[in-house]
C-alpha cells in the first residue's frame, strides 16, 4: 500500500450514475476468498461483462474503452459507494489502479475505506464533475485543488485524512502511539461502566 | 448545555483528540461475520497484532452459511466453506467468542446481538457490516465500518473519527392500519433521498417511534444506512430495558442511574430536523433500483433514471399494485424477527401462495427465532401456504453465487436493498414489509396487505 502519488495527472473515466452501490462495484459472487487480492477482475462485473462467468467484455462500458483500460481517476455521481460496507469494493478499485475518485458525494463507509486504502475521495458539484469527463485532470493534494482545462476547483478533506493519504500512514500505528491515553481512559471507565467489561463466558 | 443522546455517547467515549483533528473514540463492542471478518482477523495476524480485549469481540457465521435444514460447513456458494473454516480458525486464534454455524444461538449478527444482550444502551458498537445501525434501536451508537476499521477497533479499542452532524427524524401521531416500521423508514428515504442522511447520526423520535416495540425499532434503524446516515439511534425507554433484562451478556439489572441519562435533553439542538406525520404513511413498495425509488402501494411509478426503468421493466405511469411476481422472500436483518414472522403468518394462515410464485422462502433471523416460531406453529402455517422454512442466515438478501432465484425473477422481498443484481443477475427486487410480501405472494402480484388483513379481521 502506498501514499497518494504526487504530482498526479490522469485522464478522467466518467461513470456518472447516481447511487452506484458496492454490490455493483464488487458483486458478492466475485468475492471468492477471504483475501484482499484478485478482486479487480470482478470489479463492476455486471456492467463490464456481457457474460460475467465467461468474462466476455461489454465494449460500451467505460473501463473497457481503450483510453480507460488503465484508468487511475474515476468520475462518479451522487452517493457513490452506497450499500454494503464491504471494503472489497475499494480493494478492487485499488488493485485495478484507481488512485482518486471525484464524485458529487460519497457514501460514508465507502469514503472511509477509500482513505484507509489511499484512494483520494474528492467531492465536487455535479456540473464540475461532469465537465471533467474525458479530460486530463491534475490533482494537487497539498493545495487541495483539482485543475482541468485551465480551471481550478478547491476541495475539502479532513486534515487527518490528508496526512494519511499524503504520507501513506497506517492508522493503527498512528493510534498505537496513544496507547497510554487509551489505557488511562479504560482504567477510569471500568469502575464507572462495569457492564461494558465482560468475562469470557463461552 | 442541552445535549443530544448522540452528544452524550460521543463525549463519554472521547479518549483523546487524535493528532490531525479527529477524535479517538472508545469502542465497547466489535462484532464480526465470516464475509468480512476473516479479512480483518487475518490481516491482524499477518501484522503480528492482537485483539486488545477479546471478551468484547464477537463473531458469527451468517452471511453465506447454507440455510437448508441439516446444513454443515458446506455452502452452495463455491468456495464459501473457506470463509467459514478460516473465520472459525481465526476466531479461535484471536480468542474471541464465535456463534458457529449450528450453535443454538446462531443467527444474523443484528438479530443475535440484541438477543444475547451484547448491545446495550449508551455503548459504542461497530461491525464490518453496513446494517450495524440496526442496533441503534437500543440507544447504542452502533455503525458499520470496513475491515480495516474493524481491525483498528479490535487492536486499539478505538476508532479515529470526525464528529458527525446530528439529525432528528420525528414521527408525530400514530401509524394507520397495516402500516409498519418498514414503511416508516422507506418513507423517509423516498421523501429525502438515498443520500439524505449523509454525514449525520439520525435520532428517530416522536409518538409513533415510542409506540413501536423493540423489534420494529430495529427495522426502523436498520435502513439508516440506506439513507446514507452514519447510523440511526432511538433513546432507550422501559421497553428497551425490559427487552434486555436477563439476556446472557446484559447486566443483571438496569438500576444504575446512568441508564436514565441516555436521552436527548429538552431543548437539545440538532443540525437538521425532519418531521413526518405518521398518519400520512401507507404501505410502501420499491419500484426501481435504489431504496429511494419507493412509493406508496397505491401510487403510480414516477419518472426516474432510465436505467432503473429498463432494469425493472416498469415505465413511468405504471401501477405497482398488480405487477406479476415470480418469487417471495421473508428474512434479513430488516425483517426476520419473531414479530415479523407472526404478522406474515397471520396473513398467510389458511391461504396458499399463487401458483405463479416459483420460489418462496422464510428464513428466520436466528435459530432462537426459528425455535420460537416452531413452538407457535408458524412454520406449519408458512409451509402449508407454500413457503419453504429454513435455518437462519442472511440467505437471499443478496446473491453470493450459490442459491438463487429462478432466472429473471421479479421478487417481493422483506429485505433492504433493491439494487440492480443484488439478489442475482437480472433479478428484479421489490422491497416491502413482511405483510406486503405475504399478501403479494398470495396474490401472485404486488398487493396491498391491508386488504388481506382486513378480510381476516372481518371473518373473525
Amino acid at each position: 500500500m502506498s501514499a497518494f502519488p504526487q504530482p498526479f495527472t490522469a485522464l478522467a473515466a466518467p461513470l456518472i450514475r447516481d447511487n452506484v452501490d458496492t454490490d455493483m462495484i464488487i458483486p458478492s459472487r466475485e468475492m471468492r476468498t477471504t483475501g484482499r487480492d484478485g478482486l479487480a477482475e470482478g470489479m463492476f462485473a455486471p456492467w463490464r461483462y456481457t457474460d460475467a462467468d465467461a468474462r466476455i467484455e461489454n465494449p460500451d462500458f467505460v473501463l473497457n474503452q481503450p483510453e480507460y483500460r488503465d484508468a487511475k481517476l474515476l468520475l462518479a455521481s451522487a452517493n457513490f459507494g452506497c450499500g454494503s460496507s464491504r471494503e472489497h469494493a475499494v480493494w478492487a478499485l485499488a488493485e485495478f489502479g484507481i488512485k482518486a475518485i471525484i464524485a458529487e458525494s460519497f457514501a460514508p463507509i465507502f469514503r472511509g475505506n477509500c482513505v484507509r486504502n489511499f484512494i483520494l475521495p474528492i467531492a465536487l458539484p455535479r456540473d464540475v464533475v461532469e465537465h471533467f469527463a474525458a479530460c486530463e485532470v491534475t490533482i494537487d493534494l497539498e493545495a487541495q485543488t483539482v485543475t482541468s482545462d485551465g480551471a481550478t476547483h478547491s476541495f475539502d478533506i479532513e486534515a487527518e485524512a490528508k496526512q494519511m493519504l499524503a504520507h501513506g500512514l497506517d492508522a493503527i500505528d498512528l493510534t498505537l502511539t496513544q496507547a497510554g491515553a487509551i489505557q488511562e481512559w479504560l482504567n477510569a471507565d471500568k469502575p464507572a461502566r462495569p457492564w461494558v467489561y465482560l468475562e469470557h463466558s463461552r | 448545555m442541552a445535549r443530544t443522546l448522540f452528544d452524550k455517547i460521543w463525549d463519554a467515549h472521547t479518549v483523546a483528540k487524535a493528532q490531525g483533528g479527529s477524535s479517538l473514540i472508545a469502542i465497547d463492542r466489535v462484532f464480526l461475520h465470516e464475509r468480512t471478518g476473516a479479512a480483518a482477523l487475518n490481516r491482524m495476524a499477518e501484522m503480528g497484532r492482537k485483539v486488545l480485549d477479546p471478551a468484547r469481540v464477537f463473531a458469527v457465521m451468517d452471511h453465506i452459511v447454507d440455510t437448508r435444514i441439516g446444513r454443515g460447513d458446506g455452502t452452495l456458494m463455491q468456495g464459501g466453506e473457506g470463509f467459514i473454516t478460516e473465520t472459525r480458525a481465526a476466531c479461535k486464534a484471536a480468542g474471541i467468542t464465535l456463534f458457529d454455524v449450528n450453535d443454538r444461538d446462531q443467527g444474523i449478527v443484528h438479530v443475535i446481538s440484541p438477543e444475547q444482550g451484547i448491545v446495550l444502551p449508551g455503548l459504542t458498537l461497530v461491525a464490518p457490516d453496513s446494517h450495524t445501525c440496526t442496533q441503534g434501536a437500543f440507544g447504542a451508537l452502533a455503525w458499520g465500518i470496513g475491515s480495516s476499521e474493524a481491525e483498528h477497533a479490535m487492536v486499539t479499542g478505538t476508532l479515529r473519527l470526525e464528529r458527525p452532524k446530528t439529525m432528528r427524524v420525528r414521527f408525530d401521531g400514530g401509524l394507520g392500519f397495516g402500516v409498519t416500521a418498514k414503511d416508516m423508514i422507506l418513507t423517509v428515504i423516498a421523501r429525502h433521498g438515498a443520500g439524505g442522511g449523509a454525514g449525520h447520526v439520525v435520532e428517530f423520535a416522536g409518538d409513533a417511534v415510542k409506540a413501536l416495540d423493540m423489534e420494529a425499532r430495529m427495522t426502523l434503524c436498520n435502513m439508516a444506512t440506506e439513507f446514507s446516515a452514519m447510523t440511526g439511534i432511538i433513546a432507550p425507554d422501559a421497553k428497551t430495558f425490559e427487552y434486555l433484562t436477563a439476556r446472557p451478556y446484559a447486566p443483571a439489572d438496569f438500576s444504575d442511574p446512568h441508564w436514565q441519562t441516555l436521552h436527548s435533553d429538552t431543548g437539545a439542538s440538532f443540525d437538521r430536523e425532519i418531521i413526518i406525520d405518521a398518519a400520512s404513511i401507507a404501505p410502501m413498495v420499491s419500484w426501481g433500483t435504489s431504496p429511494e425509488h419507493t412509493i406508496a402501494i397505491d401510487q403510480k411509478v414516477p419518472e426516474g433514471p432510465a436505467r432503473a426503468h429498463d432494469y425493472m421493466g416498469l415505465a413511468a405511469g405504471d401501477a405497482l399494485a398488480g405487477t406479476s411476481l415470480d418469487a417471495a422472500f421473508i428474512g434479513s436483518c430488516t425483517n426476520s424477527r419473531i414479530s415479523d414472522l407472526r404478522r406474515a403468518a397471520a396473513i398467510l394462515e389458511g391461504r396458499r401462495i399463487a401458483s405463479s410464485i416459483k420460489k418462496a422462502l422464510v428464513v428466520p433471523g436466528s435459530l432462537g427465532v426459528k425455535r420460537q416460531a416452531e413452538a407457535e406453529g408458524l412454520d406449519k402455517i408458512f409451509e402449508a401456504a407454500g413457503f419453504e422454512w429454513r435455518m437462519s442466515g442472511c440467505s437471499l438478501c443478496f446473491y453470493a453465487g450459490g442459491e438463487g432465484f429462478p432466472e429473471c425473477s421479479r421478487t417481493i422481498s422483506s429485505t433492504n436493498r433493491n439494487f440492480e443484481g443484488r439478489q442475482g443477475p437480472g433479478i428484479r427486487t421489490h422491497i416491502a414489509s413482511p405483510e406486503t410480501v405475504a399478501a403479494s405472494a398470495i396474490a401472485g402480484a404486488i398487493a396491498d396487505p391491508r386488504e388481506y388483513a382486513r378480510s381476516r379481521e372481518a371473518a373473525a
